[in-house]
């Protein structure tokens, strides 16, 4: 088993703060995080077509990144955006987990989340196995974005 | 607006079940008494049947969060995953679990359940056929589900109930009515299947989600001469169910059933065909229809069974070996 000494330390908070919790504070901490996914920024709500969709979800969840200039050196911020609708907290939560774990953080700290990593958040009882790949789907195509964009920055 | 009162009467400790909604649209289906209408429900609310006890309103969702982000007032959650799956084996949870699920809910062996969720209730319509599982009675969905209840810009709380605990008895759970396993599919062979899932999925052309191999079957296709009925097709754009007329062109006609034809439905892993479960036994009144939840999540990785790709639906007999 992983700890989260591996995480970058805003996911490796998050992380501890669902595990220490019970299984419906879990559910409760999640819907928070679902709360609190920002709204897209409106040059990409006018531009639904630079989002891409993790069909692996199952309810409708779109993403995109983008990495700020940074005329110091290679390692600029990720910023990462998400949309998925209100319907769907599940989705939504995880969403937020990622936003607040790691927007913002340079290429490589993204590429050195583990693959597993939702697991960690102790929801795999509570949430359906489908849904749990979902998750895992969501932070897979997040890490392949960023490493294409930094091989095309490179 | 004057607020319908439903008396309950009370004889020997036993509740009496609730009154039946009396509309139009309803009463062409063969149990009317399956289903009632939003308004209906937010009459019955403003009543105060749901306060009293006297009605049991449930939120089924596929989303195990959507309660939480507001529900209908004084609904209960139960959750298709956690609530009535065993944790261990594929199966549902025995007659004890489901009195301690439902005593804790507020529900009583003589309680008049009402039933919705999202997604035109595909997950309420599988929490009814679990309930029914256990010969609860009187069990109805809210037409049209959470989706139509919110369009209408109806009252939704975040606060949630705490029901004084229900009494019930701990029922043996009775499968062979309503729920088929596989060999009960393979000597149903030759009778009427209806395939819920996706075009795409019983042609054959896809065996699982994109990228997730290993969440779908080994092998692509349908249950020989199975109709492909997707679900949603019995729901209105508004998610409530097509009339009594639409659904008969489309089970009677296009899939050919007969009336008190012998039918098994079947999706990926029994949610969805749970709906069209309903829609065949309780709207069209046919008296054995089984919902085969087993699904293409044990036929397509089954050994040996019979497997038809394409369009068509196939024969049978084919080689079938026992």
């Amino acid at each position: 088993m992983m700890t989260t000494q591996a995480l970058p330390s805003a996911l490796a908070a998050i992380v501890d703060d669902f595990q220490v919790l019970s299984e419906p504070e879990r559910l409760q901490l999640l819907l928070e995080f679902s709360e609190g996914l920002p709204e897209l920024p409106d040059r990409l709500r006018d531009h639904p077509e630079l989002l891409e969709q993790v069909v692996e979800c199952q309810s409708p969840l779109f993403l995109t990144i983008e990495t700020e200039k940074n005329d110091a050196g290679p390692a600029g911020a990720v910023r990462l955006y998400f949309k998925a609708p209100a319907e769907a907290p599940t989705t939504r939560g995880f969403a937020g987990v990622l936003h607040e774990g790691l927007d913002g953080l340079s290429a490589g700290e993204i590429l050195s989340v583990p693959d597993d990593m939702p697991e960690l958040l102790g929801l795999t009882r509570a949430i359906t196995p489908l849904r749990m790949r979902g998750m895992t789907a969501m932070l897979g195509r997040i890490k392949r974005k960023v490493a294409a964009a930094s091989r095309a920055h490179a | 607006m004057p607020v319908p009162r439903f008396p309950v009467l009370l004889l020997k400790g036993q509740i009496m079940p609730y009154p039946v909604e009396q509309n139009e649209k309803f009463a062409a289906y063969a149990h009317p008494d399956r289903l009632v209408s939003t308004e209906w429900l937010a009459a019955a609310i403003e009543g105060g049947a749901v306060e009293n006890g006297e009605l049991i309103v449930v939120e089924s969702d596929e989303d195990v969060l959507l309660y939480e982000t507001g529900h209908i007032p004084g609904a209960v959650k139960i959750d298709w995953h956690t609530d009535l799956n065993d944790e261990v084996s594929r199966d549902y949870i025995d007659g004890a679990a489901f009195a301690g699920l439902a005593a804790s809910k507020g529900i009583s062996r003589d309680s008049t359940v009402v039933i919705y969720g999202d997604k035109s209730n595909w997950w309420a319509a599988y929490a009814l056929w679990v309930f029914t599982l256990f010969g609860h009675r009187d069990v109805r969905l809210l037409d049209g589900g959470r989706d139509k209840w919110v369009a209408e810009g109806r009252e939704l709380t975040k606060d949630k109930p705490a029901p004084a605990p229900g009494n019930y008895p701990v029922v043996e759970r009775d499968d062979a009515p309503i729920r088929a396993f596989k060999d009960d599919v393979l000597a149903h062979l030759g009778r009427p299947l209806i395939d819920v899932r996706s075009p795409e999925e019983y042609t054959g052309q896809r065996t699982h989600m994109p990228a997730y191999p290993e969440e779908g079957a080994l092998r692509g296709g349908h249950i020989p001469t199975a109709a492909s009925i997707p679900w949603a097709r019995a729901a209105a754009a508004d998610g409530t169910f097509r009339s009594r007329e639409e659904l008969e062109a489309i089970y009677l006609g296009e899939a050919g059933l007969s009336e008190g034809d012998d039918v098994v439905a079947y999706c990926r892993i029994g949610e969805r065909s749970s709906h069209t479960w309903f829609a065949l036994k309780y709207l069209l009144g046919f008296e054995t229809v089984r919902n085969y939840d087993g699904s293409w999540t044990e036929w397509g990785n089954a050994v040996r069974v019979p497997i038809v790709k394409g369009a068509e639906r196939g024969s049978f007999p084919v080689a079938v070996r026992a």
